[in-house]
């Protein structure tokens, strides 16, 4: 009731300023945004819970925003896989969508962007813009950067940043152990890993580095016993969906007592598998925090009332507020504008004042490192009903993890500007070509 | 040795689970003829019942109730489906069961969400059996181990010893002569076909705490299944041991393994592959590829080899009629 009222004075506010149309005949413009990651499959459930996310982000946001927009979310599956995930690109092209979410998979999003671009250069003002909230491979935002591209989680190397600093702090690590998913962004992580720590503690030890296939494991015990033959104090493992859940549950029966750095611990279904057994040792570093005050605080309770699970895609908010803020700053619902309003864009979210970084849309954010304890007063936030949370040990401001720009991009051609006159031929010039 | 000793031991709790859930599969095949598509489906559904029926009743009702659950379901749908398509040959049989397979993960998701379901090990079962090489065997390992072996060992007495299982063992080889004699060989299959689904349930119900509870367990099980089926031998026990045997340590242990394909033909002495730049083509690659990376693989590529060079499965000789 309270929203609708709210819905017709907006309506009546912008009908009154752009052309003074009877408020009534004026409804608020529908932006779409193609949903396309794992509804079915070994990642189905963390997919669905995106979804559900992305939803509710959705309809609060609707409830009003700046640009005078309403979002809607329309979701396609592409079971984990490439060639899926570029089926229902073109399907999401077809219906007249202009928007991508996408983010599970490294393999899909390099895809994804590639045939975004393509698509792009190829149907000139029906462009799509693509927003990756959760692939962080960083040939993303590097080697394969893209216009139409934004990467809005921190990629490898920044995370990795941050946790390697918190193991330069810890002296009494000295045999790491990397367990990680056997793809682009595990290999990738086993990489930056090993280079950092290197640098910044090179009296550590790499002891192992096991690639897992992605979503085929049952049984991560013999995982862990590699581990303690290995006599690893520390694991570093960037695995999720069940990949991380069956790995905390066989380290647990096994009784080991390794630390677990880990870069998705807080996802769907993870905490409830850690329990009280491994209280102080599994480390999460993610760009968001539970106990977080302010919005995220009332998208937690509103998203468990609805959905009775936890809040764990905060980043779907951060996707809204970015295009909500480039939609305002645009007066444009048009792709191309809102790319380009996207630019160096600095906009607030959960997290505090965020920046997309212009050279190559990356988002600049704060990395929280967080420790799993029992809830206390200054932690209060009870993760997945287990009496337990991730308590805030340290933030890192983005300039403590961010590394510089590697990105040649290829701007289209419409945002060139010209100071002065485009250089004309000179007739010299046209008959030198003759 | 002791880390090596215990991943045995690890695989041989995992061999187990499998042996359950297969030895019903070549149960059904067996009498039948069908190769049951549900079967993973079963696993899943003792699963959640398992975790369902344990909210209200604790996990040892839960435990209970899972199979007899399964079994209901399989009997009354080989009643009203299965029995009316044999006529038609076991093409339309095997459809019907893949049919089924599907119906029940789709309800799965639909009733329980296609998040999993926090199916955890009761407090009674935590913690260690023994410690060895620094790590603990868990209880519930055991427990698996035991719970398997009992249900196993119970079946084959049955089928065995019992007047029951020699109607069922004749009914294989003889069901025209077993129905003239005056036995109900309908009702026979019927209560067959219950049993091996019921230890599909008991494989799911004893088995999920382990690993994860959800919807999609059933399509990862599932296709792990007739790997260990086709490699042990169709319809023989023998053949199910021996397969599941040979995959859940062959997917354990593997990943114990330290080294590559390039390795071994270097400690051959054959230096001329292992020189070979890794990037460089498919072969190479696949030289310097860790046994560990392929671990999960491993079952699928012992299936190949195994179709290949002895069709026939591990065990069992071609053409024989040898009865479970």
């Amino acid at each position: 009731m309270c929203s609708s009222r709210r819905r017709f004075l907006s309506s009546v506010a912008a009908g009154l300023a752009v052309c003074a149309l009877p408020a009534r005949a004026r409804e608020l413009p529908v932006v779409k945004l193609a949903f396309i990651d794992p509804l079915t499959g070994p990642f189905a459930a963390v997919g669905q819970n995106q979804l559900q996310s992305w939803q509710f982000v959705a309809d609060r946001v609707n409830r009003g925003n700046t640009a005078g927009v309403k979002f809607e979310i329309v979701p396609f599956d592409n079971k984990g896989a490439v060639q899926d995930t570029i089926n229902a690109f073109q399907a999401a092209v077809d219906q007249g969508i202009r928007y991508v979410l996408q983010g599970d998979g490294s393999g899909a999003a390099l895809a994804l962007s590639k045939a975004v671009s393509r698509h792009n250069t190829r149907h000139p003002g029906k462009e799509v813009v693509y927003l990756n909230y959760a692939a962080v491979d960083p040939a993303l935002t590097g080697s394969d950067c893209s216009f139409w591209h934004f990467a809005l989680q921190p990629s490898v190397p920044m995370t990795l940043q941050a946790m390697t600093d918190d193991i330069r702090n810890r002296p009494q690590i000295k045999r790491v152990y990397l367990i990680e998913q056997d793809y682009s962004f595990g290999h990738q992580v086993a990489k930056y890993a090993r280079e950092m720590l290197a640098l910044k503690r090179p009296d550590v030890q790499i002891v192992g580095e096991d690639f897992v296939a992605l979503g085929q494991v049952k049984d991560f015990s013999p995982y862990i016993a590699k581990v303690q033959a290995a006599r690893a104090d520390c694991i570093i493992t960037a695995n999720w969906g069940p990949d991380l859940t069956l790995l905390i549950k066989a380290a647990q029966q096994s009784g080991l007592k390794a630390d677990l750095y880990t870069f998705y611990a807080s996802s769907l279904g993870a905490p409830s598998e850690i329990g009280p057994h491994d209280a102080g040792r599994v480390k999460l570093v993610y760009y968001s925090n539970p106990n977080l005050p302010g919005v995220l605080q009332s998208l937690e309770q509103g998203f468990r009332d609805k959905y009775k699970q936890d809040f764990s895609v905060p980043v779907t908010y951060t996707g809204l507020a970015l295009l909500t803020a480039a939609m305002t700053k645009a007066r444009s619902i048009e792709p191309l504008k809102v790319a380009q309003a996207m630019e160096g864009l600095t906009f607030h979210t959960f997290n505090g004042e965020v920046t997309l970084r212009a050279a190559d849309h990356q988002l600049l954010q704060p990395i929280y490192l967080s420790s799993w304890q029992p809830v206390s007063k200054a932690n209060p936030y009870d993760v997945e009903n287990t009496g337990y949370t991730f308590a805030l040990e340290r933030t890192y401001p983005p300039d403590k993890t961010t590394l510089p720009a590697q990105c040649t991009m290829q701007r289209p051609l419409t945002t060139l500007v010209y100071p002065v006159q485009p250089p004309k031929i000179t007739a010299s010039k046209v008959s030198g070509s003759d | 040795m002791d880390t090596l000793l215990l991943s045995t031991l690890n695989g041989l709790s995992y061999s187990l689970l499998l042996l359950l859930l297969v030895s019903g599969l070549t149960l059904i095949f067996s009498l039948l003829g069908v190769l049951n598509f549900a079967h993973g489906s079963f696993y899943m559904l003792g699963a959640y019942l398992a975790w369902q029926s344990g909210q209200w009743l604790g996990f040892w009702g839960g435990l209970l109730l899972a199979p007899l659950g399964v079994a209901l379901l399989a009997g009354g749908f080989e009643i009203a489906v299965l029995r009316r398509l044999r006529p038609q040959g076991h093409l339309p049989e095997l459809l019907a069961t893949f049919a089924l397979g599907v119906v029940l993960v789709e309800a799965a998701r639909l009733l329980w969400g296609s998040a999993a379901v926090p199916y955890a090990i009761p407090a009674a079962l935590q913690g260690r059996l023994f410690r060895l090489g620094g790590l603990d065997f868990a209880t519930y390992r055991g427990f698996v181990m035991a719970v398997a072996l009992a249900a196993l060992g119970l079946s084959w007495l049955l089928l065995r010893y019992s007047r029951i299982g020699l109607i069922v063992q004749a009914a294989l080889t003889h069901a025209r002569m077993v129905a003239a004699l005056g036995h109900d060989v309908a009702a026979v299959q019927t209560a067959v076909f219950a049993a091996g689904a019921a230890l599909s349930g008991l494989a799911g119900a004893v088995g999920a705490p382990l690993l994860v509870t959800e919807p999609d367990m059933a399509a990862s099980m599932g296709v792990l299944l007739f790997a260990v089926l086709l490699i042990g031998g169709l319809g023989s026990l023998r053949g199910a041991v021996v397969g599941a045997l040979v995959v859940g340590e062959l997917q354990t242990l593997a990943v114990a393994v330290n080294g590559s394909l390039a390795d071994v033909l270097l400690h051959l002495g054959w230096a001329a592959p292992a020189a070979w730049p890794a990037r460089d083509g498919l072969l190479a690659s696949l030289l310097h590829l860790d046994v560990a990376r392929a671990a999960a693989l491993l079952p699928y590529v012992l299936l190949l080899i195994v179709l290949v060079l002895r069709p026939q499965g591990l065990t069992r000789a071609l053409g024989s009629d040898e009865a479970l």
